[in-house]
Formats: C-alpha cells, structure tokens, sequence
C-alpha cells in the first residue's frame, strides 16, 4: 500500500490524518504495550502533525513522515518514564519488573541452563514466518519494565546503542545487562508459544 | 571454564558490540561444545530478525 503512494508525488492533508491512526496505534502499541498510552501518543502525533502538514514536503510517504514523529513521541516517552524511575547506578537494576533475580532462575548454582533452549524450528519465511511474529508480538506485549523499553528502542525502532544509552540515560554496562534479560525473557515466552504449539 | 550463564551474556553482548579477541575465543570454545548455548546464540537472532519484522510491517501502513 505504501508503494503505491510513494510511486507518485505524495501529498497530505488533515482529512488524511485520520486513516492513518489504525496503523499507527498498532505500532505505538508493539512499544509501549499500554494501550492507553499507545493512544495517547498516537493522538500527539497526529496533532504534531497537523501543526506542521506545511512541512510535509513529500520526500517521503506519509506513513513514513508520521511514522517519523511517533518515533519521536516514543522516545520521549521514555525519556519521561526513566527520569521517573532512574536506574539504580549499580547497573544490575532492573527491578521496576520485579525481576532481579531472572538469572539466578533461569541458571543454576554450577551456572547451567536450568531448562536447556530448544531448536526453534525455522520461521524465516513460508507460512511459519506469521506464526512465528504472531507468538513473537504476544510476547513483547508481556516484556514490562526498562528491560522491555530498551529492547523496543534497539530492536523494533532500530536505534543505536549509543543513542539508546544517551536518550535514556544508560551506562553501557546498565544496557548490556537490560537487553540480556530482556532477551532471556523474550526467547523463554516464544519458546512456551512456539515449541508447545508443535510438540 | 566459562558457564552457560556468562556465555550466554557474552551471546547477548555480542548482538551489540565487537568483543574481545579473548571474549571470541571463550564464546566460540563454549559453544562448540555447549548445544544448549549453540541454540540460544541462533535465538537471539531470530528474536532480532522478527522484532525488526513487526517493526517494518508496523511501518508498511
């Protein structure tokens, strides 16, 4: 759909606005899991947008200039959320989850998987592939905290590290640790949604 | 003798930054012994290929 639109000078008008936010609401969603705040920033965007529609050159699509601002919103959003709740400066905190000791779980005292990963089977590409995304998005739904935070910015919005750190206020070591967990957690949940589906 | 639990740390770093030399050894020593490390270094990039995925989908309005 946005091929067609970006194949012929783009143009946009406030009446056009509207049509956009479905989509939008679905990505803000995937970031910041409140639907009450997805929406509330899907609404800031769409009024950022109104306000500056004369600078919306067409050098981009639409979806592209608006996805642009939401992406913004976002990061502000979480810039908000971690002056709130600052991180423990001994780095190991991510505790706003609750979840200080995931890896004293997930290993045991001899530093083994407690319960070993599995084979995935391939999802890249077939019919797979949605199945795969479907259990993958059900899961970043439930991935709370800065941990979850830290892992949308790098890998939904594809920030850099070093941006991530800066926006949010991260030492590196603070990153490392945080998008450790939020990987241990993330391939545990699609583990239980992915392997228990075909086993 | 490096444990799951740093390996996988190591994995997970690696995603992110260039390791050292010795953190290369100590990871590829590791994992060609360790399948259960072996699978968490192939999930890790699955979760990043499929996060990027539903973000480039949730882009294509």
């Amino acid at each position: 759909m946005s091929e067609s639109r970006a194949s012929r000078p783009s143009s946009l008008t406030a009446a056009d606005l509207p049509g956009y936010r479905p989509a939008l609401v679905r990505y803000a969603t995937l970031q910041v899991r409140e639907a009450a705040v997805a929406e509330d920033l899907v609404q800031n965007t769409l009024v950022a947008a109104l306000q500056s529609l004369a600078s919306f050159r067409g050098d981009a699509s639409p979806a592209t200039w608006l996805i642009g601002i939401l992406k913004r919103q976002i990061i502000d959003h979480y810039r908000r959320m971690s002056r709130e709740a600052p991180l423990p400066v001994s780095g190991a905190g991510d505790d706003p989850d609750g979840d200080a000791d995931l890896l004293d779980r997930l290993f045991a005292g001899d530093g083994h998987w407690v319960t070993k990963p599995e084979v995935w089977s391939d999802p890249e590409g077939g019919l797979q592939q949605e199945e795969f995304l479907a259990v993958l998005e059900a899961c970043l739904k439930g991935l709370a905290g800065q941990s979850g935070r830290v892992f949308a910015l790098r890998e939904i919005m594809e920030l850099e590290p070093g941006e991530i750190c800066k926006d949010l206020g991260l030492t590196q070591s603070n990153y490392w640790v945080l998008m450790h967990r939020a990987r241990l957690r993330l391939r545990q949940c699609v583990e239980r949604g992915w392997m228990t589906e075909r086993s | 003798m490096d444990t799951c639990r740093d390996v996988s740390a190591l994995v997970s770093r690696a995603m992110d930054a260039r390791l050292s030399l010795g953190e290369r050894l100590r990871v590829r020593l590791h994992l060609a012994i360790c399948d259960a490390c072996r699978r968490f270094a192939r999930q890790v990039e699955l979760l990043r290929w499929g996060a990027r995925e539903l973000g480039r989908k949730g882009t294509d309005l």
